[in-house]
């Protein structure tokens, strides 16, 4: 029988890392080893950062279909060419309670209006909106009496996706732009923008004047 | 089961729960108010009764329909769609906008069957201007209607298998239906809506790809409808969920004014397309499948076989392609090509008229019907001598079936009521315009 | 479609078997045949048309209404008929004012007509006697005005140009 001996290599290569671990879990690794080992192993940064990071990667969306945008909100969701669970967000959920991302994909009537605006109170802090397609953004051709001129008219919008449909390589974009907003400055600033002091959604904050909160507001307390 | 279910709730439906939620007024949605607590509900013993409300948002993607059912138990003793809710005043909007921009707008009606909306509106019109489509024009138009009548009836399927739990069957639809759309995008320059009809003819001839793509896609599609069908043909599940639940009869689909694949699916062999034939649509050979019971897998089977069937006049289109112009050749109707610009100033003058003005329409009303996935689309013009629609009317298939749903439901289980929702196939858009 | 002549063989069964002034006007154009009547007339004429004539018509394809301001009486309303055995089409319709515009209900003949009657209340304000739940049904309940009469506004909103847009109000301010 052919026995070949092949020494473990550079201190990276697998092999030597896994035996390391086993080390480590042993016991065996003391002093300057277990210091080395420590610092390549874990990664330091804030807490904010990391769970920011944890919301942008399990997005939960909201089922939400209008018309016609939400057949290419479908195909995104469950076509295999272009779908969301490379993004990490193909846990749809139709319950309000349990999702924490509304696409309203079509124009929205009045009479849907008040519908869409409970159903975004329903939902739970943090909570973010994509206005997908042109007649969600800013009523888009339909500029008449049943249609309300924009989403942002009664309900705040982070990223808005044109398009007559948005193809679904751009409802992807507008998703990740969504991502990296989440990951940059989740203090959703605009609240203070659309004076919502003294409403449902803020019904007992007392906006500072010049300026968003700041970071140990956005996420202490103050979110009701 | 009652013998007449809707009696005895006429005198349960006096409860004041029902009584608000069923009509929607503007002002009472202002306040945002939730429902009332326990505190003013009248009991009634005897009655036992539910009404729940299947509300504007619900998973099944049938669009924002709502349905307000009064339940003893699982059985669904009366029920009420309440529509609205993406009315967004396409018509009205129509009589502001120049001929050929309407065709956008009309597009967005009925969404999943864009080629068919707008085919229609330009017919209608085509018809007030006594214009003549010229024969490669009319073939590509059946080409593109019956890929779009596949690729409505693929996400029928796939939403319909989705209600009913059978999830694979949306992937795989969904998967199908691209290539299709990569096909309208080759043609149209778009996915969805493409503007691609207009009239007197079709926007742009077909680019050298098409054809040898499209009669790729459909090579291939009858071995998938036969996936589809082994899939939930012979279903031990499938069968119990669809086989006689929702049934009407035939006389009353015909009294409600139901028309396309559910009145088919009950025994009426009506089909616009071989009745009234328009757009060529004489010169194909193909078959009307007819069910025969008028249940849900009656619908179900006669909408796979019109896909195959809608396979073979896509086919016999391709092959049958006559050369010659895609748009009719009225300077004073159809933009001219581009490369006339540059030479003739008259091409220059109908460019600008009508880009600017657009056309007139001689005054007239005209009617003029298809056969859409859903059933018969009508359009309705009526043109008073200037550039502009003076009312554009569609009779949307959706919404005169909606008016089956009670019949369909009445006596039924709720999940069988599920079951019919899903196979009547409304689609919102065209219901509410 | 019935031709000219079968048209105004239609018109006189119906003007014997109603009434003599019922019909008001025939029009055949671009292939179809429209018969005009009077608004009394037209429960009894679509009753005749689906039971009695010698040509039936037994389904209704489409219920619908038309606003042709200019001109008065205002308000149209369009009934499409089909006969699904001699696969031909007739439209009815009438002419209504707007100080009275009452039509009486073709629900008992045709069950299609409730959705449909009721669209053309909510939209033309046509009132249907004898409909069983005369309501809005594609605009909330209490709207007011009808919206696809031709002298409502549009709605929406002026669109902003460079040039109005110091005059109009925006969100912020």
């Amino acid at each position: 029988m052919e026995v070949t001996r092949t020494k473990v290599g550079a201190p990276d290569e697998f092999r030597s890392r896994q035996l390391k671990a086993q080390q480590m879990l042993r016991g065996d690794l003391i002093g300057p080893d277990l210091d080395e080992y420590v610092e390549k192993s874990v990664l330091l940064t804030r807490f904010e950062d990391a769970q920011n990071w944890a919301r942008k990667n399990a997005l939960f969306p909201l089922g939400f279909g209008l018309a016609c945008c939400a057949i290419e909100m479908i195909t995104v969701i469950g076509s295999p060419r272009n779908d969301l669970a490379r993004f990490g967000a193909e846990a749809i959920r139709f319950t309000p309670r349990q999702a924490d991302l509304i696409i309203l994909s079509g124009r929205v009537s009045i009479k849907m209006a008040p519908v869409i605006r409970r159903i975004y109170e329903q939902m739970l802090e943090p909570k973010w909106v994509i206005a997908m397609g042109a007649c969600s953004s800013s009523a888009g051709m339909f500029n008449n009496y049943a249609v309300v001129q924009g989403a942002d008219k009664f309900m705040p919008v982070d990223v808005y996706v044109p398009g007559c449909p948005p193809r679904p390589e751009a409802l992807i974009y507008g998703i990740m732009q969504l991502q990296d907003k989440i990951q940059r400055s989740p203090h959703q600033g605009w609240r203070e923008r659309y004076r919502s002091a003294g409403t449902e959604e803020a019904p007992d904050r007392i906006v500072a004047e010049g300026g968003g909160a700041d970071l140990a507001d956005s996420e202490g307390v103050d979110n009701a | 089961m009652t013998d007449n279910p809707g009696e005895r709730t006429r005198s349960a439906l006096k409860v004041p729960y029902r009584e608000r939620e069923e009509s929607v007024t503007a002002s009472e949605m202002a306040g945002l108010d939730p429902p009332a607590a326990a505190t003013d509900y009248e009991f009634e013993p005897e009655a036992e009764l539910l009404t729940i409300n299947i509300g504007p948002h619900h998973p099944a993607t049938h669009g924002v329909l709502r349905l307000l059912c009064t339940l003893e138990g699982e059985t669904v003793l009366d029920l009420e769609p309440i529509i609205g809710y993406v009315h967004t005043g396409i018509e009205k909007s129509c009589e502001d906008q120049e001929y050929w921009k309407a065709i956008t707008f009309v597009e967005r009606m009925d969404y999943l069957a864009y080629y068919f909306n707008s085919y229609v509106y330009c017919s209608a019109v085509e018809t007030l201007l006594d214009e003549e489509v010229p024969p490669r024009a009319q073939y590509l138009r059946v080409i593109h209607m019956e890929l779009n009548r596949i690729a409505s009836h693929l996400f029928w399927l796939g939403t319909a298998a989705l209600d009913i739990g059978a999830m694979s069957m949306l992937w795989w639809a969904l998967r199908e239906r691209d290539g299709f759309l990569d096909l309208f995008e080759m043609s149209g320059g778009q996915r969805l809506h493409t503007r691609y009809f207009q009239v007197g003819g079709v926007a742009e001839d077909i680019p050298p790809g098409f054809e040898e793509k499209a009669r790729k896609i459909i090579a291939g599609m009858p071995a998938r409808i036969d996936q589809y069908e082994a899939l939930l043909d012979r279903n031990e599940i499938w069968l119990q969920r669809m086989k006689h639940t929702g049934v009407v009869s035939r006389e009353e689909m015909l009294a409600l004014g139901v028309t396309g694949p559910l009145l088919r699916a009950s025994g009426e062999p009506w089909d616009l397309r071989k009745a009234m034939p328009y757009c060529g649509y004489e010169q194909f050979d193909f078959n009307v499948p007819v069910g025969t019971v008028g249940d849900n897998y009656d619908r179900y089977r006669v909408r796979l076989e019109e896909m195959r069937e809608s396979l073979k006049i896509a086919e016999q289109a391709l092959d049958g392609l006559p050369e010659g112009p895609y748009i009719t050749t009225n300077r004073k109707v159809a933009l001219p090509p581009r490369h006339e610009l540059a030479t003739s100033m008259e091409a220059l003058i109908h460019h600008f008229k009508l880009v600017t003005e657009g056309f007139r329409v001689p005054p007239g009303e005209v009617y003029k019907a298809v056969e859409s996935p859903r059933g018969e689309l009508g359009c309705f013009v009526l043109a008073d001598g200037s550039a502009k629609p003076s009312r554009v009317h569609m009779r949307d298939p959706s919404f005169v079936n909606l008016q089956s749903l009670k019949r369909m439901g009445e006596g039924s289980l709720i999940a069988d009521f599920i079951a019919s929702v899903a196979m009547l196939d409304p689609i919102l858009g065209g219901v509410d315009r | 479609m019935p031709d000219a002549t079968g048209l105004e063989l239609v018109a006189q069964r119906v003007r014997s078997a109603v009434s003599e002034d019922a019909v008001v006007d025939t029009l055949h154009a671009y292939g179809g045949a429209t018969l005009e009547v009077k608004p009394d007339a037209v429960h009894d004429v679509l009753a005749h048309l689906r039971d009695d004539d010698d040509e039936p018509y037994e389904f209704l394809s489409t219920l619908h209404g038309c606003d042709y301001l200019p001109e008065e009486p205002r308000l149209g309303v369009h009934y499409g008929l089909l006969s699904m055995q001699r696969r031909e089409r007739l439209a009815v319709k009438t002419r209504l004012g707007t100080d009275s515009p009452v039509l009486r209900s073709v629900v008992d003949l045709y069950p299609t007509a409730s959705f449909q009657e009721r669209e053309v209340y909510d939209f033309f304000g046509v009132q249907f006697e004898g409909h069983p739940d005369l309501r809005r049904i594609l605009m909330p309940e209490d709207y007011v005005g009808y919206p696809q009469r031709r002298d409502f506004p549009m709605g929406g909103e002026p669109v902003l140009f460079t040039f109005n847009e110091h005059e109009l109000p925006r969100w912020y301010d």
